[in-house]
């Protein structure tokens, strides 16, 4: 017969703790892989535009980012308040587009150098005449792709 | 006499994995990048002609720097854009006011009509960037709708969903016709 004896006096066991790294580690893989590397702080405001039809843009190393807003508070002081172009990390006038095209093709295989996406991250606040300006730049330099950057709206259906 | 090592404590492994996570959420960012792709025009030196086109194969589509749009020079609501640049396009009535269709031969379709409609778009140096996007949003949606119902017609699946070669036929029947006007600038705000 069994009997179902009850010490008077135990401690409750330690947890064990051994499983703790690799539960750390399964979150860090998960973000090591779900995130990507911080590039540039934006120097802008940057509020996208919602849009519907968004596309996600495919391949990253692709991808070179034209920011356009006001500068945000600490430069104001120095750049003023209306709309700049952020090329890189540094505040840009039109003429530098170019110069930018051809070092972003430069810095891709050969390969590759026709299908760099310009990535228009514009504030929006913006006004058209500055993003006019900036594709007729963008045509000179003859890099033709552009995505429009905005944040996905739920449909309305 | 063989000596046993010592295990090893791990204790701070954990320590040190925290460490890595933490390090890769403060340098890392989440979002994808997305939006409305575009491919604009090759670089036209200004003395160069703009091609004409017939009136009634274009739909003027205006937008002032109060942001107010315009098509076909009614005052009009971006949400009623959709719905009046697929009617323009598709011409379902052969109206005479509305653009004219050519029967050209497509792989996978055969023969089929293509609409020579465009859609002229025309924005002013005041307007926000914001409504600029509504407004290419809103004609990309109608495009999409189109190139939906034509994949439903003929494959019953929707445009996503088909193979390369499909979404290139639907392509080559509904292309996406959106002309960018130099910008005015009317009223002399930038």
């Amino acid at each position: 017969m069994a009997k179902f004896k009850k010490d008077e006096k135990r401690d409750t066991p330690a947890i064990s703790t051994a499983s703790l790294p690799d539960i750390i580690f399964m979150l860090l893989f998960f973000f090591m892989v779900s995130t990507t590397m911080r590039e540039v702080t934006v120097m802008v405001d940057n509020t996208m535009p919602q849009a519907t039809e968004t596309v996600k843009l495919e391949k990253k190393s692709l991808v070179s980012n034209i920011y356009v807003g006001k500068p945000v508070g600490q430069y104001q002081a120095t750049y003023g308040t209306e709309p700049k172009i952020q090329l890189n990390d540094r505040f840009a006038v039109l003429t530098e587009i170019q110069a930018f095209v051809i070092a972003e093709q430069e810095a891709r295989p050969e390969e590759d150098r026709n299908s760099i996406v310009n990535n228009l991250k514009v504030d929006n606040d913006v006004t058209m005449g500055n993003i006019t300006d900036l594709k007729q730049e963008l045509r000179k330099a003859n890099s033709l792709l552009v995505n429009y950057g905005a944040g996905r709206k739920a449909t309305q259906r | 006499m063989a000596k046993k090592t010592p295990e090893i404590n791990a204790t701070s492994t954990a320590d040190i994995a925290f460490l890595l996570l933490v390090f890769f959420l403060a340098a890392t960012t989440m979002n994808v990048d997305s939006g409305l792709r575009r491919k604009l025009p090759p670089f036209q030196p200004d003395n160069t002609e703009a091609p004409k086109y017939a009136k009634h194969n274009i739909l003027r589509v205006l937008v002032n720097r109060d942001n107010m749009l315009s098509i076909n020079d009614e005052v009009a609501d971006v949400s009623t854009l959709k719905d009046r640049t697929v009617e323009f396009i598709q011409n379902r009535g052969n109206r005479s006011d509305m653009p004219d269709k050519s029967v050209k031969t497509i792989e996978l379709f055969g023969p089929v009509e293509v609409s020579k409609g465009i859609v002229s778009l025309q924005s002013d140096k005041g307007t926000s960037y914001e409504m600029y996007i509504a407004v290419q949003d809103q004609l990309t949606a109608a495009y999409n709708e189109m190139r939906n119902a034509k994949a439903n017609e003929k494959w019953g699946k929707d445009y996503k969903e088909l193979d390369v070669e499909q979404q290139k036929a639907v392509n080559a029947v509904i292309p996406v016709a959106i002309s960018e006007a130099e910008p005015k600038s009317i009223g002399g705000k930038k």
